[in-house]
């Protein structure tokens, strides 16, 4: 069967299409184990890792539906999982009835800053939410006259707008790039590489860590990562990072290393720093609406450093227009 | 205009699906716990504790669409019905059963919520009688009880909303979207009196409230207040 009996765009880049039907083969091959356990195993709860697979698909196919649609469409994405992300943090924040108009002004951030985005107002978008929502919203919450755990309230809802509006926005941001600077992938193999190198970074440290952990790495926060899962992870994701870059990114030399490099351990650092949030708030998982995953914010949050990694490594070393 | 508050009616079917619950999402998650008790079909008796005018909107978004037109939320006829704008939108698209909360000599307050319920619907009753603080369970009114007591056969299930008294709290004018889960219960048993089925309803209510997530939100005595 050709790839033309897919209903794919005819202008899909190449690489986007075989990279998407990789990752489609991979979750097939998934599906097939999660079909299979229950034989192999009887007797074993098995509905966990049905329902991660079967939430796998659905997300998926969204990234791949938005990627083969378009620039407009990866922005509005990474709208909804900013909002979905924000919205399931300042859930769990402890906040106070007097806070709600910071609260609503914390998520008129995300139309603002899709909306520079969507404009190309780089420049605007970069100070936006660091500038002046920071300085906006500490005049707001003053103004509104309760000083009573002032600096706690602000710092909570200041991070949850930095972390889940500002930082993943920098995916979105990636659509920007002009064509002209890009490998045939173009803008939307950008995401793509990002999403799936941070990903996989995610499950290869899963893995490595479940294959070989001894050494606690971070035990006060995540009791299950170890050195062997970062290191596995690390040298795998690396190479991989290391080996494809030239056909999804235009990155070489020295920059095709800082990303082969420092990917991975930004996708550590983002993965431990959520755990820590969510410890403090209370919480293993941030909520129940992705099931066999947790909440949008425990499936995220290695992107939540990994998307400005990979922007700022890219903007740094291959683009001009950045 | 007819008061035609008992049949289903497509208008309200497309604002329940196509207005109601995208909202609903939007605004709250609509996290369910426990889904599989609601009730397929009625008559069955749905008692939930109440903070927020986005409870009623919740709940008529996590039933299906084959029974969501079968739901009827009980609500009072000195507010909804209040004004002829109100009063439309509140029969025709909500699809409340109206009752009054001041009661006059002879007359039986729960005469449309009977009539719902001898209609085969699903009745969604507010024990706490009106949408108190937030966040709180506030003393519960025995009509619901004597409701109960008037239908034997329809089951009178517990449902805790965790979280809406913040989305919309009593008294605020702009919704805030924070999630909101809601703990659907096993059906209360009817052993007894009316008081000790009372009981057994606060107690579901308490029990599925321990059984919702956390809830970090306060309440300070400095909230902005209204007199309502």
């Amino acid at each position: 069967m050709s790839l033309s009996a897919f209903p794919i765009p005819m202008d899909a880049p190449e690489p986007l299409v075989w990279g998407l039907a990789g990752v489609l083969g991979v979750l097939l091959l998934g599906t097939a184990a999660a079909l299979l356990m229950p034989r192999l195993k009887p007797g074993a709860d098995h509905g966990e890792l049905r329902k991660r697979v079967a939430s796998w698909w659905v997300m998926i196919l969204l990234i791949a539906a938005a990627l083969l649609a378009g620039r407009t469409a990866v922005i509005a994405l990474f709208a909804l999982i900013s909002f979905l992300a924000l919205r399931e943090f300042l859930s769990l924040a402890p906040l106070r009835r007097e806070d709600r108009l910071v609260l609503l002004f914390a998520f008129l951030t995300i139309p603002v800053s899709y909306a520079l985005i969507g404009t190309r107002l780089y420049l605007i978008y970069l100070v936006a939410a660091p500038v002046w929502f920071f300085l906006l919203a500490s005049f707001l919450m003053c103004v509104i006259g309760q000083t009573k755990g002032y600096l706690a309230r602000a710092a909570i809802i200041q991070w949850g707008v930095l972390g889940c509006v500002y930082a993943l926005g920098y995916g979105a941001m990636l659509m920007n790039v002009p064509e002209a600077e890009l490998p045939v992938a173009g803008a939307a193999g950008l995401v793509f590489f990002l999403l799936v190198m941070t990903e996989l970074n995610d499950v290869l440290q899963y893995v490595c860590g479940r294959l070989f952990g001894r050494h606690k790495v971070i035990p006060a926060v995540s009791p299950n990562k170890t050195w062997e899962g970062l290191i596995g992870g690390w040298v795998l994701t690396g190479a991989l990072i290391w080996l494809l870059a030239p056909v999804f990114t235009p990155l070489e030399g020295v920059g095709r290393l800082a990303m082969a490099f420092g990917l991975p351990l930004a996708g550590f650092a983002g993965d431990v720093t959520l755990s820590a949030i969510k410890r403090d708030l209370g919480v293993k998982d941030a909520s129940g609406l992705i099931p066999g995953h947790g909440g949008v914010l425990d499936r995220v949050d290695s992107l939540v450093f990994t998307a400005p990694f990979f922007f700022h490594v890219l903007a740094f070393y291959a683009l001009d227009s950045f | 205009m007819p008061s035609t508050a008992s049949e289903p009616g497509w208008l309200r079917l497309v604002f329940l699906r196509a207005v109601a619950r995208p909202l609903a999402l939007l605004m709250t998650g609509a996290d369910v716990m426990h889904r599989g008790r609601l009730p397929k079909s009625g008559p069955a008796i749905l008692a939930a504790n109440h903070n927020s005018h986005v409870d009623t909107l919740l709940l008529l978004s996590v039933f299906d669409a084959r029974t969501v037109g079968k739901v009827r939320p009980v609500a009072a006829a000195d507010y909804f019905l209040s004004n002829p704008v109100l009063s439309w939108f509140s029969r025709r698209l909500v699809g409340i059963t109206p009752i009054a909360r001041k009661v006059q000599r002879g007359e039986d307050v729960l005469a449309p919520a009977k009539a719902a319920l001898d209609a085969g619907e699903i009745v969604l009753v507010f024990p706490e009688g009106s949408r108190g603080q937030a966040e709180a369970l506030g003393p519960l009114k025995g009509g619901v009880a004597r409701l109960a007591e008037a239908y034997p056969d329809a089951p009178l299930i517990p449902v805790w909303i965790q979280g809406a008294g913040r989305v919309l709290p009593k008294g605020a004018h702009l919704p805030v979207p924070l999630t909101c889960c809601v703990v659907v219960g096993e059906p209360v048993s009817r052993e007894g009196g009316r008081p000790e089925v009372m009981a057994r309803l606060k107690a579901a209510l308490e029990a599925l409230r321990d059984e919702a997530p956390p809830l970090r939100w306060r309440e300070e005595e400095t909230a902005l207040e209204d007199g309502a």
